[in-house]
């Protein structure tokens, strides 16, 4: 039966609100397929704002390798802001797709990409605009399947009463066997309803059904024990990985929106997973091993991407992007091959090192010089072994240096604060830092107007890293020892007016440790939020911390828990962590290790260049690490002008 | 500091029109500018660029539509390194941008002064829920009145103006009856029986401060209380020469395409659709 689109209504609507565009669809390379032509259908929501949520590349991956598929089809939807939602509720036009406008609860599956946590509330909206249950236990066999993937789903606990089932690791061959597992439900009449599809589901060991798990809690509040209550269930849920990434060129055909998006640029993951090893990263730790896209693999996707698109600017992404065995030729090819097309590259998340400085100037070698951003992590030298950010004031400097030398005129420093071991001395580390980095720009140059940023947020622990068992640092604490840096930077006459400071203030950061690493209890105080408003919670303007402390107090009272319990307390070696259950192919012991040695101040290598330390992921994910160099290099293209 | 050497120099300028139909209407101004530098890349047309920094392809638009608003005539005009067939290079930007952004005319400018040209604007509005009846009487109304002061909201506040003074025409149609149906992309099936409907086509000059349909509208509801439940759909119909006399806006291109077949071009090519 064709489903009808909601579009007539919706454009009634659009009138009354702000960007319309961004609901309508329509996007170059965006797909409608015929709906009765195929029998699993998936909406794909990232719950956030369109132009946050469309250059998103998960999402853009996953939508490409279903639609590809005969028989399936996958559509978009994104969090509608909140004058919209008002009206769609006052006119009941239900959350939709912006391929087809099709309402999300007529699709088999509903899969929400998290990066981040404070995407929860954004969900919860979806759902209940969308005419689907807020909680899996109320759905009936007409509802979607309801699942979870991205970053944040590594601890799916906290939204585990609003989910299906959750899926940890790459998604590009998940969903195509989830897609198989629906496909052969429905055709045998949907035998069981859905429990047994999610049982079909969680037998492969890949696709975590928290119905199926019972949670058990000691007297103290700590989780006693996480066990499967079905038969054929598995204690632990592998994360996914995809290897060869050459086997994997998507996004093939980018999607370039009408409206204007936080990203306009057609990007090319050159590699996934990193190893340096960095304690607080979480995306470091779970996307392990590093596995290279090969360097003609790459050049034949950005000339795809850039022919699809008309994009103006090309992005090299992965966590680390001048590890590349081969970036040298990556940057020098690609430069050498669109300089006449005015096609810019971007390189984000660079280190610190004077490599990166060749291959900035190579990025730049026709355009602006304007700003280079490093990300030293920690003020001092101490902090930043405990974080095993292994760089060395005089490699930054130095850095520097070149980087002035080259025609640059402004460095803007990262820096986390709170944390662990640190002092208040650590962090004022920093303003010595900055102004080092000053002075030796205008020696370097000659020149007084140098610029330096420093920008510093609070810093959250994660999941599945070393850092997971860390207390994390309060909100007075974080914003006291923030406040110390600013006078001291602020307070200096040679440079305090040369060195620009932004901070993020400690509440959100609580907020989003809460939910890093909360367990099922969590639920309830997501629900709460939801319920008195809270929506878009990674946006300052709607972002409301006491609204979350209320809800908490609320929800938790009488729980034995409480914000602090989640957040600013450290855990021991022996506790059942909400997560444990979820296997990133880390070893818990070897985590436990990295801790201790991070509070012993002891570096750890990276596995690329030295010899395996044991973190357990190859062996456990039969996986291993995939890089070059291939010692092949980018061609010129031949020009066939068109037209 | 690189210096690049200076940017090619313009060869050739070509004038297009284009549309924003159905529900590329929400479109912005500048969304649609991103849309077709995007599309001029795709096309791999050999743009002129300006000089300096951050050099920036040569197009210039002409008085485009508010976003919401659906419009058969928009116009700009591009510069080109090499010189092109303006009909394959239209087809080819067509078939580059998202359906609903159509291009759909281009001649090559031999005249100067374009948005000179751009005097006044065929509107057609479309009221849902609104009695032809109804509708004549506010037209009517607003048509007997000297002048009709409406307010808007401007980036430097409350502004008063007059909105009859720029209106040249104003006529009232009957929605269902099948004679205000949408044209071509957007679809004929546009006469919805069983609800009252009236279609107001009005041309209006190009004036300062601009007169917007809505502010045509914010007149009838100040001269005879017309105020329709849902929010009406406009489209630019047409926008050119004004031929005072007899009410009509004529095709703003007309010129250059006169001029391009009384003198022949330089180069020779396929130019025969262009006059068509």
């Amino acid at each position: 039966m064709p489903v009808e689109s909601v579009f007539p209504r919706l454009e009634a609507l659009l009138p009354h609100v702000q960007k319309p565009i961004q609901y309508v669809g329509g996007e170059l390379n965006s797909t409608v397929k015929d709906w009765d032509a195929c029998d699993v259908r998936w909406a794909l929501m990232y719950p956030d704002a369109y132009e946050v949520g469309l250059p998103n590349q998960g999402v853009m991956i996953l939508y490409e390798v279903l639609n590809e598929r005969e028989g399936v089809l996958a559509e978009r939807t994104y969090s509608v802001w909140p004058d919209l939602e008002a009206l769609m509720r006052e006119h009941g036009v239900p959350q939709f797709t912006v391929d087809a406008h099709r309402p999300v609860k007529a699709f088999d599956v509903f899969g929400l990409s998290f990066s981040t946590e404070l995407g929860y509330t954004n969900m919860l909206a979806a759902l209940e605009l969308a005419g689907i249950p807020l909680e899996a236990k109320d759905r009936t066999v007409d509802d979607p399947i309801v699942v979870a993937g991205g970053h944040a789903a590594f601890n799916p606990e906290p939204i585990a009463d609003f989910l299906d089932c959750a899926v940890v690791g790459d998604g590009e061959q998940a969903v195509l066997d989830i897609t198989e597992i629906v496909r052969a439900w429905k055709a045998e009449g949907r035998p069981g309803g859905r429990d047994e599809l999610l049982l079909r589901l969680a037998r492969t060991g890949g696709v975590y059904v928290p119905r199926f798990y019972d949670v058990e809690y000691l007297p103290d509040g700590r989780i006693g024990r996480v066990v499967p209550n079905t038969p054929g269930v598995p204690w632990r849920v592998s994360k996914h990985t995809v290897m060869d990434l050459d086997e994997w060129p998507y996004p093939k055909q980018p999607l370039v929106p009408l409206a204007e998006t936080v990203h306009e640029r057609m990007s090319v993951e050159i590699f996934r997973g990193c190893t340096r090893g960095c304690r607080f990263c979480q995306a470091g730790m779970i996307t392990r091993p590093v596995r290279e896209r090969s360097i003609t693999g790459i050049g034949e996707m950005v000339e795809k991407g850039l022919k699809a698109t008309g994009f103006e600017e090309v992005g090299l992404l992965s966590l680390s992007s001048a590890d590349h065995t081969e970036i040298g030729d990556i940057a020098k090819g690609l430069a050498d091959r669109y300089t006449e097309d005015k096609v810019g590259l971007s390189l984000p998340s660079t280190r610190v090192d004077a490599f990166n400085i060749d291959l900035a100037n190579e990025l730049t070698r026709n355009g602006r010089r304007s700003g280079l951003t490093f990300a030293p992590e920690g003020g001092s030298e101490r902090i930043r072994k405990v974080i095993n950010k292994m760089v060395s004031e005089e490699d930054l400097i130095r850095t520097v240096a070149t980087a002035y030398g080259n025609g640059w005129r402004q460095v803007k420093l990262y820096f986390m604060c709170g944390l662990p071991t640190e002092t208040d001395e650590d962090v004022l580390q920093i303003a010595e830092m900055a102004k080092n980095v000053i002075a030796k720009g205008r020696e370097v140059t000659g020149q007084n107007d140098i610029r330096c940023t420093v920008s510093i947020g609070g810093f959250v622990p994660k999941p599945h890293t070393p850092f997971q068992w860390a207390p994390q640092l309060g909100v007075e604490e974080t914003d006291a020892r923030l406040a110390k840096l600013r006078d001291a930077i602020r307070s200096d006459r040679k440079y305090g007016k040369n060195i620009g400071f932004r901070y993020h203030d400690g509440k959100p950061g609580i907020v989003e440790g809460l939910l890093s690493r909360g367990d099922r209890r969590i639920g309830a105080v997501i629900r709460a939020v939801y319920e008195d408003g809270g929506r878009f919670d990674g946006w300052r303007e709607h972002f409301s911390y006491d609204r979350w402390m209320d809800c908490a107090d609320k929800a938790l009272a009488g729980s034995g828990v409480d914000v602090d319990w989640y957040t600013t307390r450290e855990r021991s070696y022996e506790e059942v962590l909400p997560w444990d259950h979820l296997d990133s192919g880390l070893d818990k012991d070897w985590l436990w290790e990295d801790w201790q040695d991070a509070l012993e101040e002891v570096e750890v290598d990276d596995c690329r260049w030295t010899p395996c330390f044991d973190c357990g992921v190859c062996p456990q994910m039969q996986t291993e690490i995939q890089i070059g160099p291939t010692g092949k290099k980018l061609l010129p293209l031949t020009v066939v002008n068109q037209g | 500091m690189p210096e690049g050497p200076p940017p090619a120099p313009a060869v050739q300028r070509i004038r297009l029109r284009y549309t924003k139909r159905g529900r590329l209407r929400f479109t912005s101004h500048r969304d649609f500018q991103r849309a077709f530098e995007r599309a001029l890349r795709r096309s791999a047309v050999p743009m002129a660029y300006s000089a300096g920094f951050t050099p920036h392809p040569k197009v210039s638009y002409a008085n485009a539509a508010p976003t919401g608003v659906a419009s058969e005539a928009e116009y700009l005009e591009i510069a080109l390194t090499e010189e092109r067939d303006p009909e394959r290079l239209r087809a080819q930007l067509d078939a580059s941008l998202p359906p609903g952004l159509d291009v759909v005319d281009a001649v090559e400018v031999r005249t100067p002064n374009l948005a000179d040209r751009l005097q006044a604007s065929v509107w057609r509005i479309r009221l849902d829920g609104v009695s032809p009846e109804e509708a004549e009487r506010a037209a009517a109304a607003f048509l007997a009145a000297e002048s009709v002061e409406v307010e808007r909201l401007t980036k430097n506040g409350v502004r008063v103006f007059d909105t009859r003074g720029a209106v040249a025409s104003l006529e009232v149609s009957d929605g269902r009856s099948g004679d205000g149906a949408r044209g071509g992309a957007e679809g004929g099936a546009d006469v919805r029986p069983g609800r009252a409907c009236a279609i107001l086509r009005l041309v209006v000059r190009h004036a300062t401060p601009a007169v917007r349909p809505d502010d045509v509208l914010s007149g009838l509801r100040a001269t005879a209380d017309l105020a329709p439940p849902v929010p009406a759909e406009v489209t630019r119909l047409a926008q050119g020469p004004l031929d005072e006399e007899s009410g009509t806006v004529t095709d703003p291109l007309a010129a250059d395409r006169a001029a391009a077949s009384a003198v022949p071009p330089a180069t020779a090519g396929p130019r025969a659709t262009a006059t068509a």
